[in-house]
Formats: structure tokens, C-alpha cells, sequence
């Protein structure tokens, strides 16, 4: 570096303003952990497999979060990656392969190329154009779970087995099966992160307000953008594993347009951006679900008209208005 | 003389029948600061983007420190020392001064888009990042939001985020617009204090500003280029008066 200072002494520098604690987080994850426990204290017995579900959704709008609030891109197929991710364990297991440790490698690629070659196409479109193109390949995986009529097609795949880790059983046990599922989370949580932190992610996050200015900076935006698009897909994919091994069925409907928008629905609740939000949002999501679905089967009449509400009255999702209420910034 | 650090050799460049950028050449030797001046629709904002490559000229060579970058990436020439300034202001509004400073050194850095190490807390991004900050007489602004800052802040913003390339060339466009008087006078004071350790291509309106920095002054009027040289000689040219001076009055 060769700039020099001007020729006066410049003024000392300022302090860096305080950083919040990451309060919400660990109380959010504490309480996570907390459920097994609940649930032997009375808490529901379904409970601890409705949580683990949508720990697994969590894991997957997070992911979505990476591209759609960090990065400023709104993917309208990223179910696609919950459904590969899915169908590639479903198809291994029903093929007598059930040890993630060949899976989940075998998935991860998978993810990651269709989202290294959609991505290659649809980031080069902005805006609604890009919604579309997103859109058009999820429907496109949709269409050929549906095709494969060797693994259950249109009715989908039932597993008869489920996955092993280098030859445990870790997902025989609900208990277990919702730890594993909380210790991804949270890994994933940390991983997304640390990516949103890094020097990769400040170039994410300028290039989604400003590109051009990114770009005369001398970066190659489209490069950070796919990049960050293929972790995303490979997140979500992992998402997909650990779902069909929760349901031990596979089905298009994994990968409709509807899911689509549910995840980015789940996003727009929690906090876009915030990455917790995404946790958040899932979460909330899931469970008003299954609540109101127990109390009357017209519950999408309450859930709609609910969701309208919520999006219109929280500025910032469930994490801006939590950030209110405590008079925080952020978590 | 010496070899120019930047080139432009008969750039054309037309939107349908209209010819916005008419068989320009100039050159900008290491150093000096090129004003280029010119009514509004002449074609100067055109210019600057083929320079730094938003557009491609229909016809000419663009030549930078002895290399043809007509056909370059936009982030190619930025890498290779051609940093540039919006008439627009262009910055991150929700980083603060120093992480948009630090984008720019990042730019140059050994590993530009490490994965996973933090880049908020990293010196070697911080320490070139405050040196232009300081450059620029923002020292004390350095955590506040790029969008919060005053409209000649952020002008100065843009030339420490431009500074932090190690530029050759920076490409200056209307820095000194909708500044007020005083922040004006603040940021032609910045200017003259970069004159010498960096060539600079200066678009502006101000001519008061332009004839106290400038050691050359174009004068581009319907995409030509109708005189070229010394602020003196430019002042007195016929030519000059009558399309561009005379209007100001």
C-alpha cells in the first residue's frame, strides 16, 4: 500500500462501536436443546418429531437466506435442492447403499453441480427474470422426480430402511435423531456465518446493494455470486438427507413450487438477512402449521390471512420485532 | 515527452444515427491531472464509461500503460490499476467507511475472497484501508454508515475507496456536483493534494475548479474534441468561448 497520510497528523481513530452479543441465538439454541427434555416433562410426544422437522426446514431456508438476504437474489426453486438431496438418499438406500459417509458425499456433488449449471444460467438475469428462471429449473426437477417411475414416480419412494453413520444407527432413535439434527444446525449456522463475515462475504453483501461499484472495485460478481448460490444448493441438499430419513419417504412434492415458497416465506417471517431469522422463521412456520391444524381442518382460513398480517405489521420478521421489543439492534 | 499512462486513439462510439463519442483521442501522461470540460450532452459521461469499460466504443483503441484494454473486463482494468468515481456517488450504503475502503484493498489482497476468516477485524485489510481514510480526511467518520455520510463525505469516500487500487489512472466523474460550497472547496483541496502522485482524467462542470487544477484541459462539445491543452490557452481559444465559456457568460 502507498497512500500516504496527508501531510498533517491525522485525528486518532475512532473506537469500533460495540458489537451485540449474539444473545438470541444461544437462547434460541439452548431452548432447542432443551426439548427432549420438555417433552419428557409433558410436553406433547409429537413434538420432538415436529421440532426435529423443522430444524430440517431451518437448515434449508438458512441456506435460501445465504442467497436471498445476504446476496440480494430471490431463488424461487430451492426446494430442488431439499428434493435432490432427498431422492439421492432415497434412491442409494433403495439400492442397498444406507452409509452416509458414501451418500452424503454423492449428494453434496449433485447439489452442487446442478446449482453450479442452473446458476450459471439464471445469474445472469436480475429481479423477476431471475425468480423465473429459478423457478422454471425447480419445476424442471420437479417433472423428473416425477418421471422416475423406477423409484416411485408420481406416488413417490418409500424407504425401508434408514441411513447409518459409518455403521451406527443414529437415526433410530427420535432423541438422537433430533440431536443430529440440532448439532447440523447449528453447524450450518456457524459455517453461514462465518461465510457472511469473511472477505467473500463482504463482497456478497456489497454486490447486493451496489454491484457496479463492486464491479469497478474489481471484482467478479457473478464468481461470488454463484459460488455463494452452489453452498447454498449443497446446504440444502443436506437438509434433503436428513428429511428423508425423518419421513423415510421421498416424493415430487418435496420439490413443488409450493415448498418453494414456503421456504422463502419462512425467510420473510424470521428477518431476511439475519440468518437466525431464517431459524426462526422455520420454526414459527412449522409450528403455527401443526397447531392450527389441530384445531379445525379450515386452519389455512386462520394461516393465510395470519401469515398477511405478520408480514404486512413486523418491519424486519420476527427478529426486528424481537429486536424491538428489547430494544436491540439486532441479535 | 513521456510515454502517456492512458490513451484514448480514435474512440467512436454512436447510439443509432446519434454520434455521442466523435473520433476522440487524448492522452493523460503519469501525473498530471486531465481535466476534460464540456457542455451538458457532450459526451463526457459516455467517454469515462468506455474508459473504464461499462461500454465498449464502436471503433478506437483505449491503450493503458502501454497495453490495449478496449476489450477488457470492467474489473479487469479496475485490477490493473484504473479506478474510477461515479458523478452518481457509488458506495455500499449499509458498510461503514472503513469496510467500504477495506473492499477496495481487499480487491488487491493476497486472497481476496477467503472463505471463512473474518474480514471485519483483519489488519491487513484495515491498516492500507485507514491510511486512505486519512488520505481523504475521514478519519473520524470511519465506522459511520457509507449512507449516512454527507453528500461531499461520500465524494471523498469514493476517492479513498479508489486510492486503496494503487490506481495508475483515476477516472474522476463530476466530483465536485451537488457538492455545496464549502465541502467543495474541501474536496479541490483533496484533489490538489493527490496532483502529482497520481495521473488523474477529471470530468467536471466546475470551471473554477477545473482551471486552478488542471495542468491540461479538453473540451469535448457534441462527442469531439474541439481543443486541447494548457488551462490558459484553452481559456483563450475562439473556438471555446463561443460553444462552451460563452454560454456561462
Amino acid at each position: 500500500m502507498t497512500v500516504e497520510a496527508s501531510t498533517q497528523a491525522a485525528p486518532p481513530r475512532p473506537a469500533a462501536p460495540a458489537r451485540h452479543r449474539p444473545v438470541f441465538v444461544i437462547a434460541l439454541f439452548l431452548a432447542l436443546a432443551a426439548v427432549p427434555l420438555a417433552v419428557t416433562l409433558g410436553l406433547p410426544a409429537h413434538w420432538l418429531t415436529l421440532v426435529t422437522r423443522a430444524m430440517i426446514f431451518a437448515i434449508a431456508a438458512l441456506s435460501l437466506d445465504l442467497i436471498l438476504g445476504v446476496g440480494g437474489l430471490v431463488s424461487f426453486g430451492h426446494a430442488a435442492f431439499i428434493g435432490i438431496g432427498a431422492y439421492a438418499t432415497g434412491i442409494m438406500i433403495t439400492e442397498g447403499q444406507t452409509e452416509a459417509l458414501i451418500i452424503l458425499p454423492v449428494l453434496l456433488a449433485a447439489c452442487a453441480v446442478f446449482a453450479a449449471v442452473t446458476g450459471a444460467v439464471s445469474l445472469r438475469t436480475r429481479g423477476v427474470a431471475f425468480i423465473m428462471i429459478t423457478l422454471a429449473f425447480g419445476q424442471m426437477a420437479y417433472f423428473l422426480a416425477q418421471a422416475l417411475s423406477a423409484y416411485g414416480g408420481d406416488d413417490g419412494l418409500t424407504l425401508y430402511e434408514q441411513s447409518t453413520l459409518a455403521g451406527f444407527e443414529p437415526f433410530a432413535n427420535r432423541t438422537t435423531f433430533f440431536y443430529v439434527v440440532l448439532a447440523v444446525l447449528a453447524f450450518c449456522h456457524v459455517l453461514v456465518r462465518a461465510l457472511v463475515a469473511s472477505r467473500f462475504g463482504r463482497v456478497l453483501r456489497a454486490a447486493r446493494e451496489n454491484a457496479t461499484r463492486v464491479t469497478m472495485t474489481g471484482f467478479d460478481v457473478g464468481r461470488v455470486r454463484l459460488v455463494a448460490y452452489v453452498i447454498s444448493g449443497m446446504i440444502a441438499g443436506l437438509s434433503g438427507f436428513l428429511l428423508a430419513n425423518q419421513t423415510e419417504f421421498v416424493s415430487p412434492a418435496f420439490i413443488s413450487w409450493q415448498r418453494s415458497g414456503e421456504l422463502i416465506f419462512m425467510v420473510v417471517l424470521g428477518g431476511v438477512g439475519s440468518l437466525h431469522g431464517a431459524i426462526l422463521g422455520a420454526l414459527a412456520f412449522l409450528i403455527a402449521e401443526d397447531v392450527l391444524s389441530g384445531l379445525t381442518e379450515h386452519w389455512k382460513v386462520i394461516f393465510g390471512p395470519m401469515i398477511v398480517l405478520f408480514v404486512l405489521f413486523t418491519r424486519g420478521g420476527l427478529v426486528g420485532l424481537l429486536g424491538r421489543l428489547t430494544g436491540r439492534r439486532d441479535g | 515527452m513521456a510515454e502517456p499512462v492512458l490513451a484514448l486513439i480514435g474512440i467512436n462510439k454512436a447510439f443509432g444515427a446519434l454520434k455521442v463519442t466523435d473520433c476522440v483521442s487524448l492522452a493523460v501522461q503519469p501525473g498530471e491531472l486531465h481535466a476534460l470540460i464540456g457542455p451538458n450532452g457532450a459526451g463526457k459521461t459516455t467517454l469515462v464509461h468506455q474508459i473504464s469499460g461499462v461500454l465498449r466504443p464502436d471503433a478506437g483503441q483505449i491503450m493503458f500503460k502501454g497495453r490495449d484494454i478496449t476489450e477488457l473486463a470492467s474489473e479487469k482494468r479496475a485490477q490493473a490499476g484504473l479506478a474510477r468515481t461515479f458523478q452518481i456517488t457509488s458506495t455500499i450504503p449499509s458498510l461503514s467507511v472503513l469496510e467500504n475502503v477495506a473492499l477496495g484493498v481487499q480487491a488487491r489482497a493476497a486472497h481476496p475472497l477467503a472463505l471463512l476468516r473474518n474480514a471485519a477485524e483483519d489488519a491487513a485489510l484495515n491498516e492500507p484501508a485507514w491510511a486512505a481514510i486519512a488520505a481523504v480526511g475521514l478519519t473520524e467518520r470511519a465506522h459511520v454508515l457509507a449512507g449516512r455520510l454527507s453528500h461531499g463525505e461520500k465524494r471523498a469516500l469514493e476517492i479513498a475507496m479508489a486510492l486503496t487500487l494503487e490506481p495508475s489512472v483515476i477516472l474522476l466523474d463530476e466530483p465536485l456536483a451537488g457538492v455545496g460550497r464549502e465541502e467543495g472547496e474541501r474536496l479541490i483541496a483533496l484533489l490538489n493534494s493527490l496532483k502529482g502522485r497520481y495521473a488523474m482524467l477529471l470530468v467536471e462542470h466546475d470551471m473554477e475548479a477545473v482551471f486552478a487544477l488542471a495542468d491540461t484541459v479538453s473540451v469535448l462539445v457534441y462527442g469531439r474534441v474541439i481543443a486541447s491543452g494548457d488551462p490558459a490557452s484553452v481559456r483563450a481559444d475562439p473556438a471555446v468561448r463561443e460553444a462552451y465559456l460563452g454560454e456561462e457568460g
